[in-house]
């Protein structure tokens, strides 16, 4: 099972990046093969419905997201393809799934950021 | 004849010069087209007879016909909708109606047949008047982003024999272009300040690839400095206008008083403003 992690690098010790939709790479990190994978956010620049975009990647790989904060569009794509959401996620990419792996993330129930924050952020 | 205040730079003066120079008119007819954040009904206070909603079609996902084959989501250009994938079962569709433009590209295209329009109201129209100035504005719905679309139909109702005076949105993005395009004449308003002449080269580089006759008024005259004027000079503007940073018009602006029908000078710059407007445009009518 993959937990999907917005970071600011593409490596396991990089910074985890507090946006979703804008995030620059998603890391997918392997649960049981511990392999980490990275992908660079393409959506990063759009003009609007990064966060359905992202969500739409993401949703495709992973059946977890750990991130600082989801906007009301990717919360809402996301839980329709059944993802677990985890926000508030700081430090690095490792400490993060440390972290969801010793249930300290607590799980999104609902957005918690608007739309359009993550822009030049 | 169609003329539409801009700036580039927000807060240089469009709206006091576009009620102020209506004031001096006899009959016109004024537009307030920036449906964002219209202001010119606080200095004009017209009164409201009509209210007309602006609606979009939007799509809807008939879900039983659907068969979430995703090429409506392939199409959207505005990434309004989303397809979901939930294996061994149908996709899932997903609109996001803030998002749509309404193109209608996802109904046209549906191959199911799938998809329906709905309306959605995205602003309204108000039209009214006060004493001989026939006012209409848009007003556009917080969260909304179409402007141009309001803009567009605020100027279906401009009359083709009426002098009619259209206050543009700030900036030089579609909003704008959607309020200028098709005008005679376009007066830009700035003010003697980098920003504001930084802004203004951005709005005459506009106006010259529309190629809309157009001037420059100088507001807060006396502020800043002389680069403005020296780059419409250079440049070959015209400077129909100036108009002196002066407290006493800071004052009244901010108690949504008006300039024109107070005072004599006030009066002067304005009527002064439109004869020079028509002598820039009949100059520019004999050119092309």
């Amino acid at each position: 099972m993959n937990v999907c992690v917005t970071a600011l690098g593409p490596m396991e010790n990089s910074e985890v990046d507090p946006r979703f939709g804008r995030c620059a790479y998603f890391v997918f990190f392997n649960l049981h093969t511990r392999a980490v994978e990275a992908v660079k956010n393409p959506n990063v620049e759009a003009s609007g419905g990064a966060g359905i975009q992202s969500a739409q990647l993401v949703a495709s790989r992973a059946a977890i997201v750990v991130t600082g904060h989801l906007g009301p569009n990717a919360f809402k794509t996301l839980n329709a393809a059944g993802i677990s959401m985890f926000s508030g996620a700081t430090g690095t990419v490792k400490e993060a799934v440390a972290a969801y792996e010793a249930g300290k993330l607590a799980r999104a129930t609902a957005p918690d950021s608007a739309s359009k924050s993550g822009i030049a952020s | 004849m169609i003329i539409a205040v801009a700036s580039g730079k927000g807060g240089t003066g469009k709206t006091t010069v576009a009620v102020n120079l209506a004031l001096v008119l006899e009959k016109v007819d004024f537009f307030d087209s920036d449906v964002e954040e219209p202001n010119a009904h606080l200095f004009l206070k017209p009164d409201i007879k009509i209210t007309s909603e602006v609606a979009v079609p939007v799509p809807v996902i008939d879900a039983g016909n659907c068969t979430g084959c995703g090429k409506c989501a392939e199409v959207c250009a505005y990434h309004a909708l989303a397809v979901i994938p939930h294996p061994g079962k149908k996709s899932q569709v997903l609109v996001f109606p803030h998002l749509c433009h309404a193109c209608g590209a996802c109904s046209l295209l549906c191959p199911a047949g799938a998809i329906r329009e709905e309306a959605r109201n995205i602003g309204v129209i108000e039209e009214g008047e006060c004493g001989n100035i026939r006012f209409l504005h848009g007003k556009m719905n917080v969260g909304e982003v179409l402007s141009p679309t309001i803009i567009r139909r605020l100027k279906g109702k401009v009359r083709p024999d009426a002098v009619t005076i259209i206050d543009a949105p700030p900036g030089t993005s579609c909003p704008v272009v959607a309020a200028i395009r098709g005008v005679d004449f376009c007066v830009l308003v700035t003010e003697p300040t980098p920003f504001g002449l930084h802004d203004l080269t951005l709005a005459v580089d506009v106006v010259r690839q529309m190629k809309i006759p157009f001037g420059v008024v100088i507001n807060r005259a006396g502020l800043g400095n002389d680069a403005a004027e020296d780059y419409c000079r250079a440049e070959k503007i015209p400077v129909l206008a100036k108009i002196l940073f002066d407290r006493e018009i800071a004052v009244r602006y901010s108690t949504g008083d008006t300039l024109a029908d107070k005072s004599p000078e006030m009066a002067k710059i304005f009527t002064e403003l439109y004869q020079n407007i028509c002598q820039v445009k009949n100059e520019a009518d004999r050119c092309s």
